[in-house]
This record gives structure tokens, sequence and C-alpha cells, in this order.
């Protein structure tokens, strides 16, 4: 499994967003599966967060033009899930899951590793701009606790051992 | 019992629709389209097969829900938002056997004569939507899906629709609003979404193992069906285990197994060293069983009985190392952030137990806390909220208030006064740096 980095586009270059051809190409498609413009919203968003690492206010304001919606709109619906990034990420997002399961099997001792070992809490994110550390909830996967989810990827079963590795590999700039 | 929902773990390349046309897949859908869309129903409702998303609610009759006279388009959604604690079932699913759901689903959609299927998934399950998305492109390839579904005048497409970070979603009306592009915000109901559903149409919503239940139906009958499990309660059912068990994992399983039989025999018992203090039988917002309760049944019947309910049968075991006081911080956490935050009960309740569990786990229980904590609850439930949040944190909860009280009682009784807060200064008190004196 290769975890692809994620790269923020800083926002000063988000300030006025216009969608290119292959993106106004993918947006057409994901219209055809809905009756209403407002019903691709998420994929929409989706689509740009891959583009752009994350949902600057510009880009909800280019959002909310192409769909026909009030930028206040897009905004309360982007705020109301937690996976939209609304500032820019760092390029690996560890995301802890913190529920029952994952906590009493080991968890809790991934989380206060991760913290010592990068030295932040968690919501925050190392200097470099590599790692930011989150904790979420039930991530859906408790038969094989503890789970780590980085960007898009599921790691389970981890032992603090391979989640060095991990962490090691990721840090090196190698993707893993 | 030979495995129905599983059948494709363990084969090589069982994602592929060759290997699912070669075991005899697609069979059911195939003989679906020379019946009536009400006699598919008919078989679905024979069966006795019961919703797997939690509530447990007869299939068939959910179906019938849906006005046939209707003129306009109709809607079937698979929620595949998964997102219960303890619930992983529907992942193995995806994972191993992308083309059961998808038959089903287009035999469920063909039976309420809906052209249009939405596949809800949780946004976390990235490779999972990636998985479903090149099933949906096989099967459209080989006219499976399409204008015309296996050479019959009856189309169908089915989309896949990526959530966003909401356990709410899970819950149907929310999962409607927000396949809108919507906040996801619970419905009152009436109106049923079977008669408004999505788009103002009617729809029914059925969870991934539910609907992976019903090729089978068609090929093998309601009757061989029915005969797993015992009535009102029949078929293969997915047990999610996790926790303190040897062998977590998730298991097929005749409907009406005993939990004994679950967490001894197929996950190997208690880890070493430690023995059992209690289990959530159904993900964690159903009232949490003690050991005393390992004989009973896991079925929707059998489990309403012992007070509780099969939910999800995502079953969460703890051993005696858990302190039960934590397990209801744990959840209580988890509550007081997917609450959606429409109704005042849920969304000041679940907060408000949270800060009550935590300050007990800080140090500062006060001995009114265990019946504070139970008000909350009362309040949270009983129906005073839109959605079955309100009762999906109060029930835990309260149960682990009454079930083990005397851990509470132990923090209380050492517990300390909590020192007064330190307020906050106001920003205009003190000196205002680079403003003052410039």
């Amino acid at each position: 499994m290769r975890t692809v980095a994620i790269h923020a586009v800083p926002e000063e270059q988000l300030t006025h967003v216009t969608f290119d051809a292959t993106m106004e190409e993918r947006i057409s498609e994901l219209l055809t599966h809905y009756p209403t413009r407002r019903a691709a919203l998420l994929p929409v968003l989706w689509l740009c967060q891959e583009r752009y690492g994350w949902i600057a206010p510009g880009v909800i304001e280019a959002v909310a033009a192409r769909l026909g919606e009030s930028p206040a709109f897009v905004q309360g619906v982007v705020t109301f899930y937690t996976m939209f990034y609304t500032s820019p990420p760092a390029r690996y997002v560890l995301q802890v899951c913190k529920t029952l399961s994952c906590a009493v099997c080991g968890g809790r001792e991934l989380l206060e590793h991760l913290k010592a070992r990068l030295g932040i809490d968690l919501g925050e994110r190392t200097q470099d701009g590599t790692f930011q550390l989150i904790g979420v909830q039930c991530l859906g996967a408790c038969g094989s606790a503890p789970v780590i989810q980085i960007n898009d990827d599921y790691y389970e079963n981890l032992t603090i051992e391979q989640l060095d590795a991990l962490v090691d590999e990721l840090s090196q700039g190698k993707e893993a | 019992m030979e495995p129905v929902l599983l059948r494709a773990r363990g084969v090589p390349n069982s994602r592929h629709i060759d290997t699912y046309l070669a075991a005899g897949g697609y069979e059911g859908l195939k003989k679906a389209l020379t019946m009536d869309p009400e006699a598919v129903t008919k078989e679905v409702l024979d069966s006795e097969l019961r919703g797997r998303g939690g509530a447990g609610f007869p299939t068939g009759r959910k179906w019938t829900f849906v006005p046939k006279e209707h003129p306009g388009p109709k809607y079937l959604i698979c929620n595949a938002d998964e997102s219960e604690p303890g619930t992983f079932k529907d992942r193995e699913i995806i994972e191993y056997d992308p083309h059961l759901l998808i038959e089903g689903i287009a035999i469920a959609s063909y039976a309420i004569r809906a052209n249009t299927a939405y596949i809800y998934i949780r946004g976390e399950f990235v490779r999972w939507a990636r998985i479903l998305e090149t099933a949906i492109a096989e099967a459209r390839q080989r006219d499976i899906l399409g204008a015309s579904v296996m050479g019959s005048n009856y189309r169908l497409d089915v989309w896949v629709h990526r959530g966003a970070g909401a356990y709410i979603c899970g819950e149907e009306t929310s999962l409607i609003e927000s396949l809108e592009g919507k906040r996801g915000f619970p419905r009152l109901k009436p109106p049923f979404p079977a008669v408004v559903g999505v788009f103002g149409k009617p729809t029914v919503v059925n969870n991934v193992e539910t609907l992976a239940c019903v090729p089978s139906i068609l090929t093998r009958g309601a009757a061989w069906f029915a005969s797993i499990g015992r009535p009102r309660n029949t078929g293969p059912k997915l047990y999610c285990v996790s926790g303190h068990v040897r062998r977590p994992g998730v298991y097929e399983l005749p409907m009406g197994v005993t939990f004994r039989e679950i967490i001894e025999e197929h996950c190997g018992g208690i880890r070493d060293g430690h023995t059992l203090k209690a289990f959530f039988p159904g993900g964690s917002s159903a009232p949490v069983m003690t050991p005393d309760q390992i004989d009973v049944k896991a079925d929707f019947d059998a489990c309403a009985e012992a007070g509780s309910m099969l939910g999800s049968g995502g079953v969460i075991v703890l051993d005696d190392s858990v302190d039960m006081v934590e397990a209801a911080a744990n959840l209580a956490h988890f509550y007081a952030h997917e609450s959606c935050g429409q109704c005042t009960p849920c969304r000041e309740g679940s907060d408000w137990a949270m800060d009550i569990l935590d300050r007990i786990l800080e140090g500062h229980g006060r001995p009114e806390d265990p019946a504070t904590l139970l008000r909350i609850c009362q309040y949270a439930s009983q129906g005073m909220t839109i959605c079955p949040l309100g009762d999906a944190f109060a029930l835990p909860i309260s149960s682990i208030v009454k079930k083990f009280p005397y851990e509470f009682e132990r923090h209380i009784a050492a517990a300390t006064p909590r020192p007064p807060k330190k307020l906050p200064v106001l920003p205009w008190a003190g000196p205002r740096p680079g403003f003052d004196g410039q």
C-alpha cells in the first residue's frame, strides 16, 4: 500500500478559483447522477479536496457558484462533516480511532506514543508540516483494533513498533 | 452452516465479476426479472428477513409501503454508512463480494420499481467506495446494469455516493438529507421515506447485509431462508466481535446462536488471565449485558426480551480490566461528538453526561451524579428527539449506571471537591499589547 501525501495548495492561490477543463468534465459527469444540482455538492467537494488538498473559502465560493447555491449554504455543509479540511492539512494526517473497542485494545497507548514521539498534541501538526495528529470516532474496523487512518488508507492491528516503522518511512519522504 | 454472505471470503480474485458469475452469481436477479415485482417482494416477505442495519424491521414489509401507483421516479438507497461502534460487517461484504451486494440492490430496486439506486458509503471507506465503483463498471459493461438489465426492458443505474464523516448519516432520514447535498439533519417521521424520501420521492433504504441476503432468497427460496434460525428471527447473520476476545472478527452464523457460542467457541473466549465483565450485544447503542446473560440467543426477539437489542450485531466484549465508568465516558464522548444538534435533549444531554463522567474520572464525582445521569438519559430517550440518537446515547449509559453502580460508588467515595474554576480574564481588563499607549 502506498499512502499518497496531501499537497495542500496555499490559500493565496485559492482566492479566485476557476475549474479547469478536467474538473469541469468531472463535475458535469457527477451532475448526471442526480436529479438536482444540490445533490452533487458532497461529491464536488470531495473532488475539490482531492485537487486542492482542502476546502478554502475561495473553493467554497467557486463550488457555490457552480452549483447555484449560496456560499453560506455550502459553508454550512462543509462544516457539518468532519472530513472536509477547512485549513490546509499536513502531508500526512494521522487519524487515531478513540472509540471503545480501539481504546481498550491499545488505541490509547498508540495515541500517547504518537503524541510523545511527534511532540504534538491532538489537533496539532509538526513544524515541518509532515504530520498532523487528530483523534477520530469509530472508523468501523473494530475487529482489527487498534486502527489508524492515514490520509485515505486504513492501518489495522497496529503495534507500537509497526507504527514507529510507518512514521519513520513517511517522515523520510518515502511514501509508505 | 455453509457461508452465504461470506462465501467469497478467502476465494482468490473473489471481487471480479467472472468469479462471481462462475459461482452462480446474478442467477437471483435473472430469476427475479422473470417474476412480477410484487412476487419478488412476496418472496422476501415470506423469508421473514429483517433489516440488518439495527432496527430489525421486516424488509419485505418496508418494500410494500412504496405506493405502487406513484407515477414519478422511485429510489433505492443502500446504506453502507456503517458507523455504529463495534460494527464492521458491511465492509467485509464489500471487500470480498461487491457483486453480491450489487445483485441484491438490483433485485430490491426491481421489486420497488426503482430505476436509480444509490450506495451511500461512509467517507472514510475510500478503498471500499473504489471497489464498488469498479464492480458497478464491470456490471454495466456486461449489461447487468444499465438501460437493459440482463436483456430485459428494465433500466437501472447504480451510483456510489460518499459521505464525509458523520455518524448521524447512518440514520435513514439523515442519510437522505445528506444525499440531497445538505447537512445530515434527521427528518421527522411520518411521512416515512417509503412515501416521501430522497428528492421527495418514494425511497427504500436498506442496509448492505440486508440486501446481500436477497439474492439467495430468490435462488434458494423463502422457505430455505426461513429454515435458518427460528420464526421471526431467520437467516444467516454476520456477528462482528471486537474487544477482549482471542479472535475478534466477523463471523457468519445462523441467527439465534447464543452469545456464549459466539464468544467462547468462535472467538476463542476472553484473552488470557481475564474474565468477561460486560458486553454490548448490538453495537455501542444497545444496553450493556452482563456475564449472567451470556446464554441469551443473539437474535432480535431474544435480545429485546433480555432488555437490550441485537442492533447491527456488533458485539463489543469487555473484560475485567475495564473500568465501566471509563467505558461510559468513552461512549459519551462519541455521542456528544456525533449528535447533530437539532434536538436539545440529545445535544445538551450528551454533552452534560460527558462532562459529569469526565468529572467523576478526574476524581471529583458527587453522590448525586448517578441519579443525574439517569435523569439526563431519561429525558433524551422515550421519543423526546427526532431520531433515535437520543436513545442511542441514553440506553448504554443508563444501563451502565444501573448495572455497575458500585463502580460509580467507588470513584465517588474517593472523590475530592473540584477546585473552583479559574475564570478567564476578560480581554479588556489588562494591558493591550500593541494597542495601548500608541
